[in-house]
C-alpha cells in the first residue's frame, strides 16, 4: 500500500481556510542528524511542501581551498564528509596527481583502495545504525558501531586518526601499512559476512521494517539525472552508476565486483544496495590483499612545494555517498585559482523537495533516512 | 484479622500499598527497562549508582524533582498541569480490582473486569489533553494520532475479552482466576477445546496492550525520530516524569490483566506449591515475565507506520477476534442446541 496523496488542499474555490501549517523540523530534530531544517507545509500529516533550509553549518570549504596551499587543505577534505573522510582525501590528492603527472607506486594505490573500501562499509554502518534509528529502533545502532568500531581501529593502528585520516599524500601515503594493518584487515574480512548475514536476518527481513520502506519514497533514474543525485540513490532507482566504474581510477579497474541495483526505485531499493555495496567493498577488499606486494608507499619525485601548472583539473571518487568531484581552476600559482567541491549529499538532498510532496510525515523521514544524508557534506 | 475488615483501615492500606506499588514499579521498570535495553544492545546498562545501577532511580526521580516546572507561554495552564496528574490515576485504580493472590486484592469486584477496562480507556484522554493544552504541533499530531489508535485497538481488545467472557461467564478477576485451577493447561491461553483459537486471541491482547499502552513498536504518541517527544514534548522535570511512571503502570496493570485473563492469575502451573504467599510469587513471576517480553520487543522491533497501525487493526485484528468470537459462541452453544434438538 502506498500512503501517498495526489491532490493536496482542493479548497474549492477558496471557499473556507486552507487547512495548512508550518512545521518546522529542525536545525535541531532528532531526525535531521545534525543541522538540516526543514520547512514543511503540512496538511494534516501529509507533507505540501518540504523545503531544506541548509547552511547552518556551512564553513566555506572551497573559499579555504582558494587561501591556502595544496598541503595546507589536505587536512580539510577530512572534515567536509567525515563519514567518508578517505574518499574525499583520495579526491584531492588525486586531482593534484593527475595535474603534476606523478605515477602513484602501485602499494601505495592498493593500501588506498582497501582503506577506501574499509571507510565505505563504516560509513555504510553509520548510515544503517541512523535510519534504524530514525524508524525507532534503536538497537541496530549499537550493532553497527560494534562493528564499524573494528574499522575504526584498524585504520587508528594504521594512521593514527579515527575518523578525520588525512592519510594519502600527494604521491603515496602518510606511512606503509603493516602487517598488523593487513592482518587485521584479513580478520575482519572473515568476520564481518557473518555480521551481515545477521543483520539480514534480523533487520532487513522484518516485515515491520519492509512496511516501512517498501514502495514508499520512490526516486524515478529520470528524478536523480534531473537532480545530479548518484551512489545508492542513483542505484537504487536502477541505473548502475558507479565512479569506480564509469570514470576508473586508481587500481578499482583491476577488481572484479558488481554494482547492485534495484530497480524498484524505492527506499528499500536504496537500503537494500547499500547492503550489497558493503559485501561487494568487503570482496574488493579481500582482491586487494591477494594482490597487494611489498614496494614504496611514495613516488619518488614529489616536488616540496607543489605548483600546478595553469589549466582545469577534475577528479571524481565514488564516495560513500555518491561522486565527489574535485576540480581545481589553477593559474600556477601555489594555491588554487578555483577549488570547486562536487559532493553527493548537496544533490541527494535536492530532490527531497520533489520527491517528498504528498507523502506523510514519517515516510518522508524514513525516506530522507535512505538518501544517507552528512549535513557538512552538504553545506561544506 | 478482624480490624483488617474494617473499611476506613482497608482503604488506608490499599492507597498505601497501591501507591508504594506504583511508585516502585514505575521507578524500578525504568532501570529494568534500561538494563534489558543495555542487555539487548550488549552495554552494560546504568550502573554507577548504588550496587550494579540499584540506586538509579532515586537519583533519576531526585534530579526530575529538583526541576523547575516550567509552563510554556500560551499553553492551557490549569489542563497542563493536569494532565499528569490525570495520567496516572486511571492505573492506580486499576490495580484495586487486580487479584494478586487468593486474598490478597483490595477489592474483589464481581464486575471487575467491566471496571478495570473502564478505567483502562480513560488514560487516553489525559494524553490528549496533555498533547492539546501544550499548544505545540508536534503535541497536537501526537495527540491525535494517540486518540484514533487507541480508538481502533480499543475495539479488537474489548472483542478478545468478551471471547474469554463467554468462557469464563463471569466478570470476577478472582472467580477467573479460581476457574483455571489444577496446572497450566487449564489456563485460558491453553484451553483449546473451548475454543482452538485461545493463543491466538491472547497474541491479539498482546498486540493490542501494546497499542493501548503506546509501547513500541506502537509507540505513536511519542514517535521521538518524527516527532520529537510527541505528547510529551513541552513537559519536562516530574511533569515528564510522571508520563513515563504512568506508562509502567499501564504496561502493569495490562500484563496483570493478562496474567489473570490467560495465565491463571495467582495459580501454580504444575499443581504444586500452591496457596498463600506462592500464589503471590507466581503472580509476580507471570506478571514479570509479560513486562519483561514488552520490553524485549521494544528494544528488537522498528517502530511501524501510523497508517500500518491502524490497518493491522481494522482489517487484521477485528475480523480475527470477530470470527473467534463467533466461533467461541457456536462452540458453546451448539452443543446445546445438539442436545435439545436430538
Amino acid at each position: 500500500m502506498i500512503a501517498r496523496k495526489d491532490s493536496l488542499s482542493a479548497a474549492p474555490d477558496g471557499q473556507g481556510p486552507q487547512e495548512t501549517f508550518v512545521l518546522n523540523l529542525g536545525p535541531q530534530h532528532p531526525a535531521a542528524h545534525g543541522v538540516l531544517r526543514v520547512l514543511t507545509t503540512m496538511e494534516g500529516e501529509w507533507i505540501q511542501r518540504a523545503e531544506p533550509v541548509i547552511g547552518y553549518i556551512h564553513r566555506m570549504h572551497e573559499k579555504m581551498g582558494e587561501n591556502r596551499t595544496w598541503a595546507k587543505f589536505l587536512p580539510n577534505t577530512s572534515r567536509i564528509d567525515y563519514l567518508s573522510a578517505m574518499h574525499y582525501t583520495h579526491a584531492f590528492v588525486g586531482v593534484v596527481e593527475r595535474a603534476l603527472k606523478i605515477e602513484v607506486p602501485a602499494r601505495a594505490e592498493y593500501i588506498r583502495v582497501i582503506t577506501s573500501e574499509l571507510n565505505r562499509i563504516a560509513s555504510h554502518m553509520v548510515w544503517w545504525g541512523a535510519l534504524l534509528s530514525d524508524l525507532g529502533g534503536l538497537t541496530p545502532f549499537l550493532y553497527a558501531f560494534d562493528d564499524r568500531e573494528k574499522i575504526l581501529d584498524l585504520l587508528e593502528g594504521l594512521c593514527g586518526a579515527r575518523l578525520t585520516y588525512c592519510y594519502y599524500r600527494f604521491g603515496g601515503l602518510y606511512n606503509d601499512a603493516d602487517d598488523d594493518f593487513l592482518n587485521g584487515t584479513r580478520a575482519f574480512v572473515k568476520h564481518m559476512p557473518p555480521r551481515l548475514r545477521m543483520y539480514r536476518d534480523l533487520v532487513s527481513d522484518n516485515i515491520i521494517l519492509r512496511k516501512r520502506l517498501e514502495e514508499i519514497g520512490p526516486i524515478s533514474a529520470e528524478m536523480c539525472r534531473r537532480y545530479g543525485a548518484t551512489g545508492p540513490v542513483i542505484r537504487g532507482a536502477g541505473v548502475a552508476y558507479d565512479v569506480r566504474r564509469c570514470e576508473p581510477y586508481s587500481v578499482y579497474p583491476k577488481f572484479d565486483f558488481k554494482i547492485p541495483t534495484y530497480p524498484q526505485a524505492d527506499s528499500m531499493a536504496r537500503y537494500l544496495v547499500r547492503m550489497d555495496e558493503m559485501e561487494q567493498s568487503l570482496r574488493i577488499i579481500d582482491q586487494a590483499l591477494d594482490q597487494i606486494t611489498a614496494g614504496p608507499f611514495m613516488a619518488p619525485k614529489v616536488p616540496r612545494v607543489i605548483k600546478l601548472p595553469p589549466g582545469d583539473y577534475c577528479y571524481a571518487v565514488e564516495a560513500a555517498r555518491g561522486r565527489f568531484m574535485v576540480r581545481i581552476v589553477s593559474d600556477g600559482k601555489e594555491m588554487p585559482y578555483r577549488l570547486k567541491l562536487r559532493t553527493p549529499s548537496f544533490s541527494n538532498l535536492s530532490l527531497f523537495e520533489e520527491a517528498s510532496r504528498g507523502m506523510i510525515l514519517p515516510d518522508a523521514l524514513a525516506m530522507m533516512g535512505s538518501l544517507d544524508l552528512v549535513i557538512p557534506d552538504i553545506d561544506r | 484479622m478482624t480490624f483488617l475488615n474494617l473499611e476506613p483501615i482497608r482503604i488506608l492500606l490499599y492507597v498505601v500499598a497501591i501507591c508504594a506499588f506504583v511508585g516502585l514499579n514505575a521507578a524500578y521498570l525504568v532501570l529494568a527497562e534500561r538494563k534489558i535495553a543495555g542487555r539487548v544492545q550488549r552495554r552494560p546498562g546504568p550502573n554507577e549508582a548504588g550496587w550494579g545501577g540499584l540506586m538509579q532511580p532515586f537519583a533519576d526521580v531526585g534530579k526530575l524533582l529538583a526541576k523547575q516546572i516550567l509552563v510554556p507561554a500560551g499553553t492551557d495552564t490549569l489542563l497542563y498541569r493536569m494532565a499528569p496528574l490525570m495520567v496516572m490515576a486511571p492505573p492506580m485504580l486499576c490495580l484495586m480490582a487486580v487479584p494478586y493472590a487468593e486474598h490478597f486484592v483490595a477489592r474483589d469486584l464481581n464486575l471487575g473486569l467491566l471496571f478495570v477496562f473502564s478505567f483502562g480507556s480513560i488514560n487516553v484522554m489525559a494524553l490528549m489533553l496533555g498533547g492539546w493544552a501544550s499548544r505545540n504541533k508536534y503535541s497536537i499530531i501526537s495527540s491525535a494520532r494517540v486518540v484514533s489508535q487507541n480508538v481502533a485497538y480499543e475495539i479488537p481488545m474489548l472483542l478478545v475479552v468478551i471471547t474469554l467472557l463467554m468462557i469464563t461467564g463471569t466478570m470476577s478477576l478472582q472467580e477467573i482466576t479460581v476457574q483455571q485451577a489444577g496446572g497450566f493447561w487449564h489456563w485460558n491461553v491453553f484451553r483449546v477445546w473451548v475454543n482452538p483459537l485461545m493463543p491466538v486471541t491472547f497474541i491479539i491482547f498482546f498486540i493490542c496492550m501494546l497499542a493501548e499502552t503506546n509501547r513500541a513498536p506502537f509507540d505513536m504518541a511519542e514517535a521521538e525520530s518524527e516527532l520529537v517527544a510527541g505528547v510529551f514534548t513541552e513537559y519536562g522535570g516530574m511533569g515528564f516524569g510522571v508520563f513515563f511512571m504512568a506508562e509502567y503502570s499501564n504496561i502493569v496493570v495490562g500484563c496483570c490483566l493478562a496474567t489473570v485473563l490467560f495465565f491463571g492469575g495467582w495459580q501454580s502451573p504444575i499443581g504444586i506449591l500452591s496457596g498463600g504467599a506462592w500464589g503471590l510469587v507466581w503472580f509476580m513471576l507471570k506478571t514479570y515475565a509479560l513486562i519483561t517480553t514488552v520490553m524485549w520487543v521494544r528494544w528488537t522491533f522498528p517502530r511501524t507506520q501510523f497508517y500500518l497501525l491502524l490497518n493491522l487493526s481494522w482489517k487484521i485484528l477485528i475480523p480475527i477476534s470477530l470470527f473467534t468470537l463467533l466461533l467461541t459462541g457456536a462452540m458453546l452453544k451448539l452443543p446445546l442446541l445438539w442436545k435439545a434438538l436430538f
